[in-house]
């Protein structure tokens, strides 16, 4: 039978070397180890992976098509529930998603779909493209603010009904997270800015340089002629640990660590003129994805030693599987259990290390992991000339500070029907992770989706 | 496009930029600032709104070469543009009527001082401006100053134009005419924002600064930017760029600033090379 065949290795640039340089770890599927892996789907009647899919991507269907070398149909399929694909087959916890649900891994391993996506995306953007041609204009406008994956998708989707669409955003780049945020040898800059320039050619207009809440309002917007609009703002606002000597020299967080290297290009100083500055040993704190990216980054960036710091357990890290493994396997040490109570300087103000506490698991919290509780007496120093805080985001209050009316929940995040993504302002929608705090790509597209089939359905009526 | 619509040299290495930027000159207002860039891999580059013309559509910065990036952009010339400009950032100044105040600017830290000046004689405020700089060359914008203020002190480190002495001396010179003083703003060079605010803080005069900690976003995305105000962490750029100048640690803040020293010294070298290459 097919399935006796095993899971196919995506290959990957060597270990050593690839610590070295910001160029893409995973190399994608040759055509012919794609049609192998495809050819271990059991083709189910009832298709448990489809459930797991945030979007619900008909992962069968496109499956077989890459195992009979079809290959643009297969693209084709998945882009009617995904716009993104070459972006989500590289960056979605498949792991937790689509893959943990698929039949074969209950006994052996699961058929590898985010690596097929990526394969069918890719080969459909070196080989001709499927162009969606967008409906006859409705002569209705809509804004979107932001560009992040939201509203990336949500423009998309307008555009496709006809309708005329402007995205606003605050950066001089648009992508979101996808540029400043996921480093390039995880997410090549040139494929978010290829799917962009896909939403530019269906008419989409991308205003950069636009902070909202600044220069405009969401009022101001829909007083000046815009039918509806939809919020995307993400949950860019770093949280800092609130601990002495957190605002030392040489400590990041991680949106800025990242935004340096990725949006300002960094790690190509001096010849681009931002700089960032690494220490022979970095500490970076917490255990998402986040954190593996800035660890990943800070070794590349030169850096002999590179900590992560998390005060649960490995089983608790949030990050992705894979990226947990690439990190090791590139030599990020993990101190599990363990967390920093002060950032130590120096006398010129530079960070010089830090009193870590150890921690054991206590009871489960409100959302079922056990609580880290930190151990009395066990401080101890770890060196650090660079530490990178990487605990969570939550959504910048820009737009939602001056938007008169527009109902939130105590931690800033936007109240919407889980049904409509209808804020409770008339005409205005929201989505992604400024609704529902740091989460994926994958469901801040379906989120944006939904938005914008409501917002189709809101402008019939208007 | 961003264009230079007009250009004055103000004073050695000292110029004021006009330019064209409709929609941020719409929305415009004393205190805040934008962010430039000026090619595909410079810096995003904070710099303060020095005046707004919302009929024409213009901003207009004024900015000291200090780096490398600073350097090229006094290099501007009108009909040149800039890829990027971002504005309004920042909270506006609390406009009102306080009754007597002192606008305090020192070097380019006038600029930022002329439009907050003219704002509160405009709610009615008596406005008394004190402008020091090292010399009299230095000294910038005197006539718009003049304009929008009551009065003008000018100090200079040398004597070499109104009073001999630093900014507090200004201050000094103000108060010992028995002068009640209900409110200062001091902007300029950071060791200069120190000294006002330790010399005003015995006196209990509130004293709001203009902190400018090196920024990326300037929307509240990294914290680069974020200055210690009393046991508070606040952003700059979004909480800012004025604080209360009593409760600002400047000693971190000046650490701070300090700490890309090196790099900013490699590319300012990078610069004078290729300079010299262009024959420039
Ligand atoms: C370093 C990092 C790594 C990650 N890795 C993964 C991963 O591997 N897999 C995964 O699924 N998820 C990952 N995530 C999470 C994922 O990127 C986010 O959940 C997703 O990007 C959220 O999309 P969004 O569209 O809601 O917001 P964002 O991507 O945050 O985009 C919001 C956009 O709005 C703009 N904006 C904000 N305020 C304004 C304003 N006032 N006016 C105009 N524009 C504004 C911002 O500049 C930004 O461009 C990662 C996140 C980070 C930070
Ligand atoms: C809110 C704000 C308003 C400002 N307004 C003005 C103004 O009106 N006119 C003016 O001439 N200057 C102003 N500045 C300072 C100006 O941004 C810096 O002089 C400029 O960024 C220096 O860049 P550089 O490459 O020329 O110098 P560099 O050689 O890089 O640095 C010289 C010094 O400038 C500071 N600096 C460097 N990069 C940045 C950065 N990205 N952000 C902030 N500071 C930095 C550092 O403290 C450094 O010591 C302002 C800064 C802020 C934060
Ligand atoms: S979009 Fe993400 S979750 Fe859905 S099938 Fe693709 S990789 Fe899996
Ligand atoms: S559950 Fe697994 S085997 Fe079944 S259709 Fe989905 S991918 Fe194929
Ligand atoms: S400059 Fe990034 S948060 Fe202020």
């Amino acid at each position: 039978m097919a399935s006796k065949l095993p899971r196919q290795e995506m290959p990957r640039q060597d270990a050593l070397v690839r610590s070295k340089n910001f160029k893409e770890v995973a190399l994608g599927y040759p055509p012919e180890t794609a049609m192998l892996e495809a050819s271990r789907c059991l083709q189910c009647k009832n298709p448990k992976c489809v459930k797991g899919c945030p979007v619900g991507v008909d992962i069968p269907q496109f499956v077989e098509k890459i195992a009979k070398g079809d290959f643009l149909e297969a693209a084709k399929i998945i882009k009617n529930k995904n716009l993104l694909p070459a972006i989500c087959g590289r960056v979605c916890p498949q792991e937790s998603q689509c893959e943990a649900q698929c039949i074969l891994g209950i006994k052996g391993e699961p058929v590898a779909i985010g690596r097929l996506e990526r394969f069918a995306a890719d080969y459909e953007m070196a080989h001709g493209e499927c162009k969606v041609e967008p409906k006859a204009s409705t002569g209705k406008k809509v804004a979107v603010i932001g560009s992040g994956p939201a509203g990336l998708t949500c423009a998309a989707e307008l555009a496709r009904n006809g309708h005329a669409v402007t995205i606003f955003e605050a950066l001089h780049v648009a992508g979101g997270v996808l540029m400043y945020g996921i480093p390039e040898f995880r997410l090549p800059k040139a494929i978010v800015q290829k799917e962009i320039n896909g939403l530019r050619d269906m008419g989409v207009e991308i205003k950069v340089n636009q902070v909202v809440g600044k220069i405009t309002s969401v009022q101001e917007l829909l007083n000046i002629g815009y039918d509806a609009v939809f919020i995307g703002t993400g949950a860019g606002l770093p949280y800092f640990l609130n601990i002495p000597g957190e605002n030392l020299c040489g400590v990041y967080s991680a949106n800025e660590f990242l935004t340096r290297s990725n949006l300002m290009k960094a790690y190509d100083f001096p010849n681009f003129i931002t700089p960032i500055k690494v220490g022979e040993q970095v500490a970076v704190l917490g255990g998402g994805n986040v954190a593996m990216d800035a660890a990943r980054t800070a070794l590349r960036l030169g850096a002999k030693n590179v900590h992560i710091i998390y005060r649960r357990s490995r089983t608790e890290l949030p990050a992705r599987l894979e990226e947990v493994e690439n990190a090791e396997e590139e030599g990020v040490e993990f101190h599990l259990l363990t967390f920093p109570k002060e950032i130590l300087g120096d006398e010129n103000g530079n960070v010089k290390g830090m009193i870590c506490l150890r921690y054991e698991l206590g009871e489960p919290d409100q959302s079922g992991r056990r609580m880290p509780v930190p151990i009395k007496g066990s401080e101890f120093e770890i060196p650090a000339q660079t530490v990178v805080v990487a605990i969570g985001q939550r959504p910048n209050p820009l737009v939602t500070m001056t938007t008169k009316g527009l109902e939130l929940n105590p931690r800033g995040t936007i109240i919407v029907d889980e049904k409509t993504m209808a804020t409770s302002i008339p005409g205005v929608y929201a989505g992604g992770d400024v609704v529902t705090g740091a989460a994926t790509v994958i469901l801040a597209m379906g989120a944006g989706k939904k938005a914008a089939a409501s917002i189709n359905e809101y402008l019939a009526t208007k | 496009m961003y264009t230079v619509v007009k250009k004055r040299v103000l004073a050695k290495a000292i110029v004021l930029l006009e330019i064209e930027a409709p929609d941020v000159a719409k929305k415009a207002q004393a205190g805040q600032f934008v962010i430039v860039r000026q090619f595909d891999n410079s810096e995003r580059i904070p710099l303060t709104i020095m005046d707004y013309d919302r009929q024409k559509g213009t901003v207009t910065i004024v900015l000291q070469a200090v780096g490398y990036s600073s350097t090229l952009l006094t290099k501007l010339e009108e009909g040149d543009s800039l890829l990027d400009f971002v504005g309004p950032l920042g909270q506006p100044t609390e406009i009102k009527n306080y009754g007597t105040v002192l606008s305090v600017g020192g070097g380019v830290g006038v600029a930022p001082i002329h439009p907050i000046a003219r704002a509160l004689k405009e709610a009615g405020n008596y406005v008394i401006s004190i402008l020091a700089a090292k010399n009299k060359d230095l000294i910038i914008l005197e006539k718009e100053m003049r304009a929008v203020s009551d009065e003008i002190v000018i100090t200079t480190d040398d004597g070499s134009y109104g009073l001999k002495g630093f900014a507090t001396h200004g201050v000094q010179a103000v108060l010992d005419r028995g002068l009640n003083i209900d409110a200062i703003w001091a902007i300029g060079p950071m060791i200069m924002m120190k000294s006002v605010a330790d010399f005003t803080r015995p006196l209990g005069i509130k004293t709001f600064v203009s902190m400018n900690p090196i920024m990326v976003d300037g929307t509240g995305m990294c914290g680069a930017c974020r200055v210690q105000v009393g046991e508070e962490t606040k952003f700059a750029c979004v909480h800012g760029p004025e604080f209360d100048g009593h409760l600002v640690d400047f000693d971190l803040a000046m650490k701070r600033s300090a700490y890309y020293r090196k790099e900013e010294a490699m590319v300012m070298e990078k610069y004078k090379c290729q300079c010299q290459k262009e024959g420039i």
